[in-house]
């Protein structure tokens, strides 16, 4: 069993009335990327605020490398490199000036002008911020985060507002700090990004998890479902296909065909179609994927919390 | 190089790279008094003026010009953009204190004074014969006072304002009036008492006076000191309470 980094125990932090995270609970391992997934207003950049020492939470407990933020922020900060969401620099400085002096405020940092060259920004060393793009002020930002030799890396909103294509490079970036060994809290609203880097993600939503699992862990808590769609060249009978045991719905107008049902619906459609010598036109099959997941498990969509199987574990 | 003295230079670098406000605050108060210097008459001896010359009176109201503009444009300005782009809080998740920031703004605008000084000193000295203050720590000590009193109202400034726009338009804001009454458009020396007394309760008035009067060789007044001390005292209290740094 590898080492806990981050511990959570029933965070609790509100603003006014509004109760922003309510009993959160998790545990970071050693060397992961973990992720906090939710809708806006979810609770995620609250609870790394927290974490990072930059909020004192209402209540609850939280060890980061065994440090508790709230007291022992100076010796947190040498040691945990964070990414803020909607955080600037200042507009006239040089990408090599920011490194530069960002190394400065730890005890042993990285050595910066090798960070600049692996995450690419060389060619900008002299480039002053505002005359940077989206993906490489991102870049910058992963640099600062990764100057001081952090343990922890907490990532917050990380390729919001990037193309893309930055976006795809920023996440081989990612994988590339988790294998130096380091620990990542990635804080993310795009499924397709916690799916592709996370080991494991808690899904919050109106400040309590929701569901805490791996992404495949996830995607099967929906109730499998998939949707097919296609055209024929003339109207078929729906009767031919109702009577098969796994579907549970066709829709026809005109020559186009919607059938929905389990698991093996796709099987028993495409051979049925064949015997019959129908040939299926534009076929495409709907399946689960994380995003299904996601609105099934927040409150965004009430109605699809039905089809959930089970809550946290 | 660590800690505040890089962040100081650093912040000198960009203060070097915003032309517009290091122009206002150093070279377009030196053009001034040059510009003055070659009025006719300014440089001779007036007895409306208790004999001295407009130009003497002109080098502290151009110092007190540079050290207003850096007060209360260039700290304010900066600091409330700091904010305003979330580069404190950026700070606050490193080892550095976020206040470091404030303290190396506050010595890059002191050390640009210092510099407008040795600047005025030097033209009002080798260009119209002005000469160098004859009660020199009494100069020191005013200029100090004055520099103080101005970076607690800017700091006031900055923890107000909502943005970078609004620190800036709040500082010019305060300038003008208070460069009135510092004697930019009449001196004090000439101005109506009414007027004359109002301004010693002014920062850039009080401040000017005891320029002026050290510069002559005079001990400055202890009202002009007390009142400078003072706004140092109430704003910097203020400013202490009322920042916000996100």
């Amino acid at each position: 069993m590898r080492d806990k980094v981050i511990e959570v125990s029933n965070l609790q932090k509100s603003y006014g009335s509004r109760q922003a995270v309510q009993g959160v609970s998790f545990t970071v391992e050693q060397g992961e990327i973990f992720g906090l997934l939710g809708p806006n207003g979810a609770g995620k950049t609250t609870t790394v605020e927290c974490i990072e020492g930059l909020r004192k939470p209402d209540g609850g407990d939280i060890r980061v490398l065994g440090l508790d933020p709230a007291q022992d922020g100076a010796e947190l900060r040498q040691r945990v490199g964070a990414q803020l969401q909607e955080s600037e620099l200042p507009a006239k400085m040089k990408v090599w000036e920011v490194l530069d002096l960002y190394a400065s405020f730890y005890r042993q940092p990285a050595d910066w002008r090798q960070l600049m060259e692996s995450l690419g920004l060389q060619d900008r060393r002299n480039a002053r911020f505002e005359h940077l793009s989206g993906g490489q002020k991102q870049r910058l930002s992963i640099a600062l985060a990764l100057v001081g030799n952090p343990e922890v890396a907490i990532l917050d909103e990380l390729t919001t507002g990037l193309d893309p294509h930055a976006r795809r490079e920023t996440w081989t970036l990612i994988e590339g700090i988790r294998d130096r060994g380091v620990t990542v809290i990635l804080v993310t609203h795009f499924m397709e990004e916690a799916e592709r880097l996370c080991d494991r993600i808690a899904v919050l939503d109106s400040g309590r998890i929701v569901a805490l699992d791996t992404p495949a862990g996830l995607v099967s808590r929906v109730e499998f479902e998939q949707r097919i769609r296609f055209r024929t060249d003339a109207p078929i009978n729906e009767e031919l296909l109702k009577a098969l045991p796994d579907v549970k719905q066709v829709h026809r107008s005109g020559t186009q065909v919607v059938v929905t049902g389990s698991a093996n619906v796709l099987n028993d459609v495409v051979s049925t179609l064949a015997r019959h010598e129908i040939v299926a036109r534009d076929l495409r099959v709907e399946q689960v994927t994380l995003d299904d997941a996601f609105v099934a498990l927040t409150t965004g969509n009430g109605h699809n919390k039905k089809s959930v199987k089970e809550g946290v574990r | 190089m660590k800690g505040l003295a890089k962040l100081t230079l650093n912040e000198m670098k960009l203060f070097g790279r915003d032309p517009v406000t290091a122009f206002f605050a150093i070279a377009f108060p030196t053009l001034l008094l040059v510009i003055l210097g070659r009025i006719p008459g300014f440089s001779e001896a007036n007895p409306l003026l208790g004999g001295r010359r407009a130009i003497d009176l002109y080098v502290p109201i151009m110092l007190a010009f540079a050290m207003g503009m850096l007060g209360l444009q260039s700290l304010p300005l900066s600091l409330a953009t700091y904010r305003e782009n979330g580069i404190l809080r950026r700070l606050a998740v490193t080892p550095l204190r976020p206040i470091k920031l404030i303290e190396a703004q506050m010595q890059m605008n002191l050390l640009m004074g210092l510099g407008a000084i040795v600047v005025m000193l030097a033209v009002g000295r080798i260009g119209f014969h002005v000469s160098l203050p004859r009660q020199l720590v009494g100069f020191v000590l005013a200029f100090m006072l004055m520099a103080a009193a101005l970076f607690a109202i800017g700091l006031t400034i900055a923890a107000i304002a909502p943005s970078g726009k609004a620190a800036s338009a709040g500082g010019t804001f305060l300038f003008f009036p208070l460069m009135f009454f510092a004697g930019l458009w009449i001196p004090r020396a000439v101005m109506p008492a009414t007027l004359r007394q109002i301004g010693d309760f002014t920062p850039l008035g009080a401040g000017v006076q005891a320029l002026q009067d050290a510069a002559a060789g005079m001990w400055p007044h202890p009202l002009h000191l007390i009142v400078l001390a003072a706004y140092v005292l109430v704003f910097g209290a203020v400013a202490s309470v009322v920042f916000r740094w996100e």
